[in-house]
C-alpha cells in the first residue's frame, strides 16, 4: 500500500508543527488573557473539516461541486430539528422523537447527509465539467429554498438550539472541551481520508481525475467511485454542519447559501487543492483574515476580494504549497504553466 | 383568464431581461471558456449607475446611457486586469477569482451608496398602462422592456448570424485554436465579446431599476438564474439562451403567481405562502436538473 500523497521531510515537519499548534491553541489562549478566542479556533477546526471533505471531491476526484454547503446546512438542520422535536407535541412523521444526545444526533446528521449526497450525486454525476458545477449548485439551491420555506423550523430566521448536544462524560458547554471534540472529529476524518486515498479507491479516483477514459479502458467503471467520493465528502460536511450547529446553537438557511459553498471552495484553493492538509490551512487563514479585516474595517470584503483574485492568479497549491515547496509560489506557477488547461 | 394573460406577459418580460444577461454570459463561456460569476455585478453596476444618473439629471435616456456605459467600462476593466489571465485556467480558478470580484464589487458599491436600496422612478413618458389587448391593462414600462429586449435579441441574432464579427464569434465557439491559427486577433475578439456582454448586462440592470429595488447583492440571485438559463439552453448558443430565458422566465413567474393560491386551498394561509414561495423558487432548478438529465448538453447546444 503506497502513500496517498508523498510526504517529504519538510511536509512532515509542517504537519507536526500544525498539529501541535492545533492541540495547544485552547491551552495557550487563556494564558494570553484571550479565552474568548477559543471559540474562534473551534470555528476554524469545524470549517477545516468541511473544507477537507470538499478537497476529497475537488482535489482528488476533479469534481468541482458548487453546492457543498448544502450538506453542511443539512447536517446542521438534522441536529437542529432533532433538538426542536424534543419540545414538540408529536414525533416527526409520527416516528422520530427528538433528542439532544450527541451520540444519536451526530451519527444521524452524518447518515442523513450521506443519503442526500447519494441521491444528489447519483443524478449530478451523469453530467460533467461546467454542467456538474451548475447542477450541484442547483440542488443546493433547492435545499436552500426548502429550508427557507419550512416555517415550522423558523424559515428565513433559522432555528435556535436551547443548548448543545450532551456528550457522555464531557461538558460540551466548556469551550476548550468542545474544541477538542471538534479537533478529534477533524483528525479522525483526515486519517480516514488518508487511508482511503492510499488504498485502491484513491488510486482509481486520481486516475479518473487525470484521464477518465483511460480508467474506463482499464475495465474500471468510474461512476461508482465518483459516487462513493461524493457520498464520503457529503458525510464529512454533514458532520461539520452538526458540529457548527452545536457551536453556535443556531442553524439558518444562511448555512446552505451558495456563497457558503463559494467560501468552502475558497478555503480549499487558498490552502492548496488536492493536498488534503492544505484546506485546513485554508480554513484557518480565511477565517483569520475575515476576523482581522473585520475588526479593522466594516468593509473588509473590499480587501478580501482582491486578495482572492491575487491568490488565484499567482499561486499554485496555495498556502500549503508555499510552506512545503522550496520554490516560491510564483516561480512554481510559471514552471507549471506549460500544461495549461483548455 | 385575465390574470393568466397578464402573468404570461410578466413571464415573457422577465425572460427577456434574463436573455440580456444570458447572451453575454453564454458567449463568454462558449468562446473563452470562462465562467464569470461577476456577470451579476455588471448588472448591479448598470442598475446603480442608472439610478444615480437618473437622480442627478432627471432624464431617463441619460440614466440608461449612464448605466450601460458604466457596466461596459467595468467589464472592460475586469477583462483587461483579471479575466484575460484566466481564459486558459481551469474552471475552479475562474469560479474563485470571479467570486473574489463579486465580494469587491458588492462591498465597493456599499461604500459608495450605502446599504439602503435606491428607488428609480418609472419615466413619465412610459408611466401608466395601456390596453393593447382589449380588457387587459398592462404597464407601458414593462411593455417597453419587452420591446427593447426583443429588439436587442433580434439585433444580436443579426450580428451573430449575418456579419463578419458574428462569423468570428461562431468560429470561436466551435474551435478557438483554429481561429487563432488562421491569424485572427483573438485577444481583441475576446475583449470585444466580453465588453458587449457587459454592456447588455448593464442594459438589463438599468431597465430593471424601476421594477425591482436597486440594492447591493441584487446581482447574485439573477446571476444564478442566468446560469440556469444558459445551462438549459445549451452553453455558447444564442438561440439556446433565448429559449432558456423565456422558459425560465415563464416557469418562474407562473409558479410564483399561482402556486401559493393552489396551496392555500390545501393548508393554512401563512404556511401555504411560505411553502409556495419556497417551492416556486425551487421550480426553475427542478426544471434545469430535469433537462440536464434528459439532455446533458442543453436544449439547443452550440456545437451540432
Amino acid at each position: 500500500m503506497g502513500e496517498a500523497i508523498p510526504v517529504s521531510g519538510r511536509q512532515r515537519a509542517v504537519l507536526i508543527i500544525g498539529l501541535a499548534v492545533l492541540l495547544a491553541y485552547p491551552l495557550v489562549m487563556p494564558l494570553l488573557g484571550k479565552p474568548f478566542l477559543v471559540g474562534l479556533g473551534t470555528r476554524m477546526v469545524i470549517y477545516a473539516l468541511a473544507a477537507v471533505s470538499l478537497d476529497l471531491l475537488v482535489g482528488f476526484g476533479g469534481l468541482v461541486s458548487f453546492g457543498h454547503a448544502a450538506f453542511l446546512g443539512l447536517g446542521g438542520y438534522v441536529v437542529g430539528v432533532l433538538a426542536f422535536q424534543l419540545g414538540a407535541d408529536a414525533p416527526l412523521f409520527g416516528l422520530i422523537d427528538g433528542t439532544n444526545q450527541a451520540w444519536i444526533a451526530w451519527p444521524a446528521a452524518v447518515l442523513v447527509t450521506a443519503l442526500a449526497a447519494l441521491v444528489i450525486g447519483a443524478l449530478s454525476l451523469r453530467t460533467d465539467g461546467v454542467h456538474f458545477i451548475m447542477i450541484t449548485l442547483a440542488f443546493a439551491q433547492m435545499l436552500y429554498f426548502l429550508t427557507v420555506s419550512l416555517k415550522v423550523y423558523g424559515g428565513d430566521d433559522g432555528l435556535s438550539l436551547r443548548r448543545r448536544n450532551l456528550l457522555p462524560g464531557l461538558d460540551p458547554r466548556d469551550e476548550a472541551t468542545f474544541y477538542y471534540v471538534c479537533l478529534a472529529c477533524l483528525v479522525v476524518f483526515v486519517a480516514l481520508a488518508r487511508r482511503i486515498l492510499a488504498a485502491r479507491f484513491g488510486t482509481v479516483l486520481r486516475g479518473i481525475k487525470e484521464n477518465q477514459r483511460r480508467v474506463s479502458a482499464l475495465g474500471i467503471e468510474p461512476y461508482g467511485y465518483k459516487l462513493a467520493a461524493f457520498v464520503l465528502a457529503g458525510a464529512g460536511a454533514g458532520l461539520a454542519g452538526a458540529l457548527l450547529a452545536n457551536q453556535t446553537r443556531f442553524v439558518s438557511p444562511e448555512l446552505l447559501h451558495w456563497t457558503k459553498s463559494g467560501e468552502l471552495l475558497v478555503m480549499v484553493i487558498l490552502g492548496g487543492i488536492g493536498t488534503l492538509y492544505g484546506p485546513i490551512l485554508g480554513a484557518v487563514a480565511l477565517i483569520l483574515l475575515e476576523t482581522v479585516l473585520g475588526a479593522w474595517t466594516e468593509h473588509w470584503m473590499v480587501i478580501l476580494g482582491p486578495i482572492l483574485v491575487v491568490v488565484v492568479l499567482f499561486t499554485r497549491r496555495g498556502l500549503y504549497g508555499l510552506l512545503t515547496e522550496k520554490r516560491s509560489g510564483i516561480a512554481a506557477r510559471g514552471a507549471d504553466d506549460g500544461g495549461g488547461h483548455d | 383568464m385575465l390574470l393568466i394573460v397578464e402573468q404570461l406577459l410578466n413571464g415573457l418580460q422577465f425572460g427577456v431581461m434574463l436573455f440580456l444577461l444570458a447572451a453575454g454570459l453564454t458567449l463568454v463561456f462558449g468562446i473563452m471558456g470562462l465562467i464569470n460569476l461577476a456577470h451579476g455585478s455588471l448588472y448591479m453596476i448598470g442598475a446603480f449607475a442608472a439610478a444615480a444618473v437618473g437622480r442627478l439629471t432627471g432624464s431617463f435616456i441619460l440614466a440608461l446611457l449612464g448605466g450601460v456605459t458604466a457596466a461596459a467600462l467595468a467589464g472592460l476593466a475586469i477583462e483587461w486586469l483579471v479575466l484575460r489571465r484566466l481564459y486558459q485556467r481551469d474552471h475552479l480558478d475562474q469560479v474563485l477569482a470571479t467570486y473574489g470580484l463579486i465580494l469587491f464589487f458588492n462591498e465597493a458599491t456599499t461604500m459608495l451608496f450605502g446599504r439602503q436600496p435606491l428607488f428609480a422612478d418609472v419615466p413619465a413618458a412610459l408611466g401608466g398602462s395601456i390596453e393593447f389587448i382589449p380588457g387587459i391593462p398592462y404597464p407601458v414600462y414593462r411593455l417597453a422592456i419587452l420591446l427593447v429586449g426583443g429588439l436587442v435579441a433580434a439585433l444580436l441574432y443579426g450580428l451573430i448570424a449575418r456579419t463578419r464579427i458574428g462569423m468570428l464569434v461562431r468560429a470561436g465557439t466551435t474551435d478557438r485554436e483554429m481561429l487563432r491559427a488562421l491569424g485572427v486577433d483573438v485577444r481583441l475578439l475576446y475583449t470585444a465579446v466580453f465588453t458587449l456582454g457587459a454592456l447588455l448586462a448593464g442594459l438589463a440592470g438599468a431597465m430593471a431599476g424601476p421594477i425591482f429595488s436597486v440594492q447591493v447583492g441584487m446581482g447574485e440571485p439573477v446571476l444564478i438564474q442566468t446560469f440556469v438559463v444558459i445551462i438549459i439552453g445549451g452553453v455558447g448558443s444564442i438561440r439556446g439562451a433565448m429559449a432558456g430565458a423565456l422558459l425560465v422566465g415563464l416557469v418562474d413567474t407562473m409558479t410564483r403567481a399561482f402556486l401559493p393560491g393552489l396551496l392555500r386551498s390545501m393548508m393554512p394561509l401563512s404556511e401555504a405562502d411560505a411553502l409556495g414561495g419556497g417551492v416556486s423558487s425551487i421550480a426553475v432548478y427542478v426544471l434545469m436538473a430535469g433537462i440536464l438529465l434528459w439532455r446533458p448538453r442543453g436544449l439547443l447546444p452550440a456545437h451540432g
